[in-house]
């Protein structure tokens, strides 16, 4: 038996899609791309050019959403599928684009630069709980135009698993795609096996800018799998209500299926997003708020109702340390998410609202995660009786059960033994180990990861080759050379 | 020594890492049946197991399961061989002979229980009085069986000064040092042990082992 949360019933979904499907034609949506309003046009939308407003019938809607591959998949370095989208497969990345680390010895948010990227790779490779790399945080020792493939290069060089990533301009997202396509040797190679998802943004309230719709468009046409990150903030730029902003997210993942469906039928598309209430008091988007949950729980809900893979950002905090509040709502998220059957969730690492990765947060959030994972594994019956086999023997002894074989042969599928980031000591125990809190023994975890990593064997041919374009972008961008990489500089 | 010999050797000490008693007694048979001293069956064979699997535990690699499951496997491979023992006369050394129990008033023996296992697969003679045992059971039985360590247990905060009560009346009857004393459970600190003037204490089943050698001299054994 496997637990799912379900925060709606099926009504109330109906009517999510249904008012979703009218606030396609009334308002509309603002799509500030000339490509995709011709297309919208094409397709039989009315296309209010004076204002960039597009009203698209439901008829079109579902047209798109026939034509949407139900399930995809991405493959490792070696061309192994690894993560499942669709379905109710549950898998995690650390949460992407910050611009800070956290500095574990002096608490410091410091500005993120390669070297800081490259720790958070090692550790995320290092922990089964990430089932997918993202490109972290953005290195503030290249060029502006290298931000977001420079990140997908240190990551491709450091790391063999799939990727969640995303470019910053509608140039760029060919490049990247490019670079993909080396490692897998070549686009057709990369299409069939695609190892990176990218994310695209509409901007709320309906919006696709140029940019976000531009995206789309060259995604589909590539067939790399685009994963829609709407963002409703429920109180500013969405309704208030929570229902209205999950309805609201509906209405911009629906459009933008269209403009992606419209520009290639049978493009992979995820149903995602990274929603927040909107804070009342200080007006910031909380991310570990409960009601953040709710609202990716729903929207996913209503995205499975229409058969697609879904995505959420979950698992991340407003704290600036690693501390109670840290733990409390980064596992409270991965827990709403794994029970919402969410096929990729990012977010672990996250501290202040997405903006500062910290590797000791990763090591942290991988246990929440793991506990969340075996929550959805459920209640298991693995014997035909369910206690009564069990007592042949026992003779009223506090420790009879641990002798049965069974208990050997069973212990490690019914208990989840978790890391030493968690502390199950005797009082005892714990102060002769040096009375470590959670962040101390995190820290100790980061540094045993980082020695004992070896980077991922890659092709040399395939290494040079990326070397050499990234560096020619480089050049385009007028860096002389590439940061020094320690431990791995190709030729 | 032989190839044969050798893999025989391995398997015995990879069906008691494995907790596998069936195996661990089938081996021991068929040393029985190839004639291998009995001796060189535990040394070289069976105890390799229990080591291996007491320093995984240590590590934090095995778990709970594991390290009894490797005790009991490790106890029926020494009780299919005992026999073969006396008749060659070559009684495997004893390590000593331990009276484990908990104290009065408290019921909790599951880690008393799994030091027992440890120390009976670790070559001890141990005699398990169970639960809830006044001073003077637990003494009366020590000079029964001319034990040379007892083992006392408490989980309890109220219970534990019962410890006190034991070596208080064992010093009173000049029973120390020749019968050395150690005492463990959840509430249990060096200070403690040493407040008591306990001759030493463990976290855990395997520490109890390495501790139980150390009072009886046979810390290399």
């Amino acid at each position: 038996m496997k637990p799912k949360l379900s925060l709606l019933d099926e009504e109330l979904v109906t009517q999510i899609i249904d008012e979703a499907c009218q606030l396609l034609i009334k308002p509309g949506v603002k799509v500030q791309n000339e490509e995709a309003r011709q297309l919208l046009a094409e397709a039989g939308a009315e296309v209010d050019e004076e204002n960039l407003v597009v009203r698209i019938p439901e008829k079109i809607v579902r047209a798109a959403l026939e034509t949407v591959p139900r399930e995809f998949k991405l493959y490792d370095y070696e061309g192994s599928p690894k993560v499942q989208y669709g379905g109710d497969a549950v898998q995690f990345d650390p949460g992407s684009s910050g611009i800070l680390v956290l500095l574990p010895e002096t608490l410091e948010h410091k500005t993120a630069e390669s070297e800081d990227l490259i720790r958070v790779i090692k550790v995320a490779d290092a922990l089964p709980q990430y089932d997918a790399q993202s490109t972290a945080v953005v290195c503030h020792d290249v060029p502006k135009d290298l931000h977001d493939l420079y990140r997908l290069y240190l990551v491709m060089l450091y790391s063999n698993k799939p990727i969640v990533t995303g470019a910053f301009t509608n140039k760029t997202v060919h490049r990247m795609i490019d670079m993909l396509a080396i490692f897998a040797g070549g686009r057709d190679e990369l299409r069939n096996k695609p190892r990176a998802v990218f994310d695209v943004c509409p901007s709320p309230p309906l919006i696709w800018s140029n940019f976000g719709a531009g995206q789309l468009i060259a995604l589909a046409r590539a067939g790399i799998p685009a994963e829609i990150v709407s963002m409703p903030l429920a109180g500013a730029a969405s309704p208030v209500t929570l229902l209205g902003s999950v309805t609201q997210h509906a209405a911009e993942c629906l459009s933008g299926i269209v403009i992606h469906q419209l520009a290639q039928t049978g493009s992979p598309i995820v149903w995602g997003g990274a929603p927040a209430i909107f804070d009342m008091r200080k007006g910031g988007t909380p991310f570990g708020a409960i009601e953040t949950a709710m609202i990716d729980s729903s929207y996913a809900q209503v995205g499975k109702s229409l058969g697609l893979p879904t995505h959420a950002y979950l698992g991340a905090t407003e704290s600036k340390v690693l501390d109670t509040q840290a733990g409390l709502e980064s596992g409270m998220g991965a827990l709403v998410g794994a029970l919402s059957g969410i096929n990729m969730i990012s977010g672990s690492g996250m501290l202040d609202s997405l903006l500062c990765q910290s590797p000791e947060k990763l090591v942290t959030d991988a246990e929440g995660i793991a506990m969340a994972k075996r929550m959805i594994d459920g209640m298991k019956v693995h014997t035909d009786t369910l206690a009564t086999g069990f007592y042949e023997g026992v003779n009223f002894k506090g420790g009879d059960f641990l002798k049965q074989k069974i208990t050997m042969k069973l212990f490690r599928e019914e208990q989840y033994m978790p890391g030493k980031v968690i502390d199950r000591d005797s009082m005892r125990g714990w102060r002769e180990s040096g009375s470590m809190d959670t962040f101390t023994r995190a820290k100790l975890r980061v540094k045993e990861i980082l020695a004992s990593y070896a980077r991922p064997e890659l092709d040399s041919t395939h290494e040079a080759d990326l070397h050499a374009f990234v560096l020619d972008l480089a050049h385009q961008a007028g860096l002389t050379e590439l940061p020094k990489l320690e431990d791995a500089m190709p030729v | 020594m032989s190839e044969e010999l050798e893999a025989l050797f391995k398997d015995m000490a990879q069906s008691i890492i494995d907790g596998d008693s069936d195996i661990s007694v089938e081996l021991a048979k068929k040393s029985i049946e190839m004639n291998i001293p009995p001796l060189d069956a535990i040394t070289k064979g069976f105890v390799v197991g229990v080591n291996y699997i007491g320093d995984q535990f240590g590590a934090g690699e095995a778990f709970l399961p594991e390290l009894v499951m490797a005790g009991e496997a490790m106890k029926a491979a020494v009780a299919t061989l005992e026999p073969e023992l006396i008749k060659l006369g070559e009684a495997r050394e004893t390590m000593g002979r331990v009276v484990l129990a908990t104290v009065e008033g408290d019921i909790h023996e599951i880690g008393k229980t799994l030091v027992g296992t440890m120390l009976s697969a670790s070559g001890f003679e141990v005699t398990d009085l169970g639960v809830d045992q006044p001073a003077d059971k637990i003494i009366g039985k020590a000079i029964e069986i001319d034990a040379s360590l007892i083992g006392m247990s408490a989980l309890l905060t109220t219970t534990m000064v019962r410890q006190r009560e034991v070596i208080e009346e064992m010093d009173k009857e000049g029973l120390r040092p020749k019968i050395k004393v150690m005492v463990g459970g959840a509430p249990i600190t060096r200070d403690w042990a040493t407040k008591i003037k306990a001759d030493g204490y463990s976290e855990d089943a395997v520490g109890a082992v390495k501790l139980a050698k150390e009072l009886v001299g046979k810390a290399d054994a």
